[in-house]
C-alpha cells in the first residue's frame, strides 16, 4: 500500500525543482551565477531583493500589476453575480446562446485581440492606464466568473429564493441580504480565480501600456531581453510574483478543481 | 433545477453582456474589417475581398505553424492526461497529507505565465541551469536555445510541469465522489485493481475528464507567453506556435491584412472547439 506515495512524491518533487533553481539563484551575487553552477548559494546575499523594494521601475511594476488585477476582480465579480443568478434560475429568450458566447470569449486567444485592444484603447483614450488593463481583462475573466458562480448557484436549492419572496423581500433585498451570504464561498472562489488569471496574463497587459501602467510581468520581460546578464535580479523579481498565489491558495485548496473546471465539477 | 421562464433576467445579464461586448465585438469587427481590405495607412482603405484568406490558406507558413501547433498540443496531451489520472489514483483519499498535496501541486498554475518561461529558461540554461548542467554534465548535449530537438523538449516539458497539475486536481475531484461503498462491493466481488479502474473509476471520472482534456487542449491551442520568454519561437522557427507567428505579423511585421485573416481562421477553429465542448458539457449535465 506504501508504494502509492512513489508517484505523487516524485511529481511534486519534479514540480519543486524549477521553483528551487529560482529561488537559489534570486540568492545569488551575478558573479557566482556566471561563474558555474552550484547547487547552493555560495555567497549568500540578498542584493536583488534589496534592489527590487529600492528601485521604482521595479517594485511599481507590482503596484501597477496589483493595481489593475483588484480593479478587474472587482468589476468581474460585481457584474457577473447578478448574471450567474439569471442563468442558474430563470429561462429566458436567447440564453442557451447567451452562455456559450461568453464561453467563446474565455478561450478567445489573446493574440487575436491584441492589436485591435491597442487601437481601442488608444482611441478612447485610456492606453497606459490600469483601468484599461483591467477592462481588457473582463473578456476572459467576466466569463470565467459567471461559469464558476453559476455552478455555485445551481447547487442552491431554489426554494431559498421562493420562500424569501414569500416573506415579503424584494428581489435585490433578497439578492444582497440572503443570497450573496449564502453562496459567500463561491464569490470568493470566482474573486480567487479572476485574481489569477489577470495576475498571470503577460500579452495584453504588456501591449496595452507603456510606462505609466508597466506590469512587473513587461518589467521582466524587458530585463530579460535588454540586460541579460542579470539573471539574479530577474529570478528575485520572478519568486516574489510566486508569492500572492502561494499566500491565498490555502484558502481556495477545497475548491481548486471547482474553479479550473469553470464551476462544473 | 426547473427553471422558470421570466425575460425580465435579460436586465440582470446586461451589465455583463455590455462589458464583455464592448472588449469582443469591437475589437472583432476591427479585425474584420482589416481582413478584408489593403491599407498604406492615413486610415485609406481598399477593398480585398477574400485575397488575405486565400494568401494565409495557402501561405507554408501558416501551415507550418498550425502543424507546428498541432504536433504540441497532441505530445501535450499524450503526456498529462496519463500521468494526471496515474497521479490522481495514487493520492490518499483522506489524512493530514491531502491539504498539502493539493497546495504544493497547483503551485504552478498560480505562477505568472511569463516568470514560468524565465524560469524553466534559467533553469535549463546549459552551462548555470539546475536542468542543462545536471543534463549536460550526464553527457547528454543539451542546448536550448540552439537545438530545436533539446527546445522542443524543453518546451513539452514547461507544459507537462506548468499544467499536468490541473488535470490531477479535476481527476482526484471526481475521484473523491467515489462512495466507498462502491470499492467494498467491488472487494467482495473479488474485482482486481484493473477492474476497479475500468468499471468503477474512469466511468465517474469520465464527466471531470472531459472538461479537463478539452480546456487542456483550448489553452494548450492559444499558448503564447511562456513559449515566447523560453525561447522567443526559435531555434529558427521551431517552436514558433500559432499565438507568436499571429503576433510576429501583426504587431512585428505590421501585416496588418493577413495578421487579420489569419486570426480570423484562428478563432473559427477556437470556436469550433469551443461547440464540441459546450455540447459535451451540457450533456453530461442533462444526465
Amino acid at each position: 500500500m506504501n508504494k502509492k506515495w512513489i508517484l505523487p512524491t516524485l511529481y511534486i518533487l519534479f514540480l519543486m525543482l524549477p521553483i528551487y533553481g529560482l529561488l537559489t539563484m534570486s540568492f545569488k551575487t551575478t558573479n557566482e551565477i556566471l561563474g558555474g553552477f552550484s547547487f547552493f548559494p555560495q555567497q549568500f546575499t540578498l542584493a536583488n531583493y534589496t534592489k527590487i523594494f529600492t528601485d521604482p521601475t521595479w517594485y511599481n511594476g507590482y503596484i501597477n500589476s496589483l493595481i489593475y488585477v483588484v480593479i478587474n476582480t472587482v468589476i468581474s465579480v460585481s457584474v457577473a453575480l447578478p448574471a450567474a443568478y439569471a442563468f442558474s434560475r430563470y429561462r429566458f429568450l436567447g440564453d442557451k446562446h447567451l452562455f456559450f458566447w461568453l464561453l467563446t470569449n474565455r478561450m478567445a486567444p489573446p493574440a487575436v485581440f491584441a492589436l485591435p485592444f491597442f487601437q481601442l484603447y488608444s482611441a478612447i483614450e485610456l492606453f497606459d492606464t490600469h483601468f484599461a488593463v483591467a477592462l481588457a481583462h473582463c473578456l476572459f475573466n467576466i466569463p470565467l466568473a459567471v461559469w464558476i458562480l453559476e455552478g455555485f448557484m445551481s447547487g442552491i436549492p431554489k426554494e431559498l429564493d421562493e420562500t424569501a419572496y414569500l416573506d415579503g423581500y424584494s428581489f435585490w433585498r433578497f439578492f444582497l441580504r440572503i443570497f450573496v451570504p449564502t453562496i459567500a464561498a463561491g464569490i470568493g472562489v470566482a474573486a480567487f480565480f479572476c485574481f489569477m488569471y489577470s495576475w498571470v496574463e503577460l500579452l495584453l497587459a504588456k501591449t496595452l501600456t507603456s510606462v505609466d501602467a508597466k506590469p512587473i510581468a513587461a518589467t521582466m520581460t524587458r530585463t530579460a531581453s535588454t540586460s541579460g546578464y542579470e539573471l539574479g535580479l530577474l529570478a528575485a523579481a520572478g519568486s516574489l510574483t510566486i508569492i500572492p498565489g502561494a499566500i491565498v491558495i490555502y484558502f481556495v485548496r477545497n475548491y481548486i478543481a471547482k474553479g479550473f473546471a469553470l464551476g462544473r465539477v | 433545477m426547473r427553471k422558470s421562464t421570466n425575460q425580465k433576467a435579460w436586465w440582470l445579464v446586461a451589465p455583463v453582456l455590455l462589458l464583455v461586448a464592448f472588449n469582443a465585438f469591437i475589437p472583432l469587427m476591427t479585425v474584420v474589417n482589416y481582413s478584408l481590405q489593403e491599407t498604406f495607412g492615413d486610415n485609406v482603405f481598399f477593398w480585398e475581398g477574400v485575397t488575405w484568406f486565400e494568401q494565409v490558406l495557402r501561405s507554408e507558413r501558416f501551415h507550418a505553424s498550425l502543424l507546428r501547433q498541432l504536433l504540441f498540443t497532441s505530445m501535450i496531451l499524450a503526456i498529462e492526461v496519463p500521468l494526471g489520472i496515474a497521479v490522481a489514483l495514487s493520492m490518499p483519499r483522506k489524512g493530514p497529507w491531502v491539504s498539502v498535496c493539493l497546495v504544493l501541486m497547483a503551485l504552478p498554475l498560480l505562477i505568472p505565465w511569463n516568470v514560468v518561461g524565465a524560469m524553466w529558461n534559467i533553469f535549463a540554461l546549459p552551462d548555470i541551469g539546475l536542468l542543462g548542467y545536471s543534463l549536460n554534465s550526464m553527457g547528454f548535449d543539451y542546448n536550448f536555445t540552439q537545438q530545436p530537438v533539446s527546445a522542443w523538449m524543453t518546451t513539452v516539458v514547461m507544459d507537462v510541469w506548468h499544467w499536468t497539475s490541473l488535470i490531477v486536481l479535476l481527476c482526484y475531484a471526481g475521484l473523491c465522489s467515489i462512495p466507498d461503498a462502491y470499492y467494498q462491493a467491488a472487494r467482495i466481488d473479488g474485482a482486481t485493481g484493473w477492474a476497479v479502474f475500468r468499471y468503477i473509476q474512469l466511468p465517474k471520472m469520465k464527466r471531470v475528464l472531459t472538461i479537463a482534456i478539452l480546456l487542456r487542449f483550448m489553452d494548450s491551442f492559444m499558448i503564447y507567453t511562456e513559449p515566447f520568454v523560453l525561447t522567443g519561437g526559435g531555434p529558427g522557427n521551431t517552436t514558433t506556435f500559432l499565438s507568436i507567428d499571429l503576433v510576429k505579423i501583426a504587431l512585428g511585421q505590421f501585416d496588418l491584412g493577413p495578421a487579420a485573416a489569419m486570426s480570423l481562421i484562428y478563432f473559427l477553429v477556437v470556436l469550433l472547439i469551443c461547440w464540441v465542448f459546450y455540447t459535451l458539457m451540457m450533456r453530461n449535465e442533462a444526465q
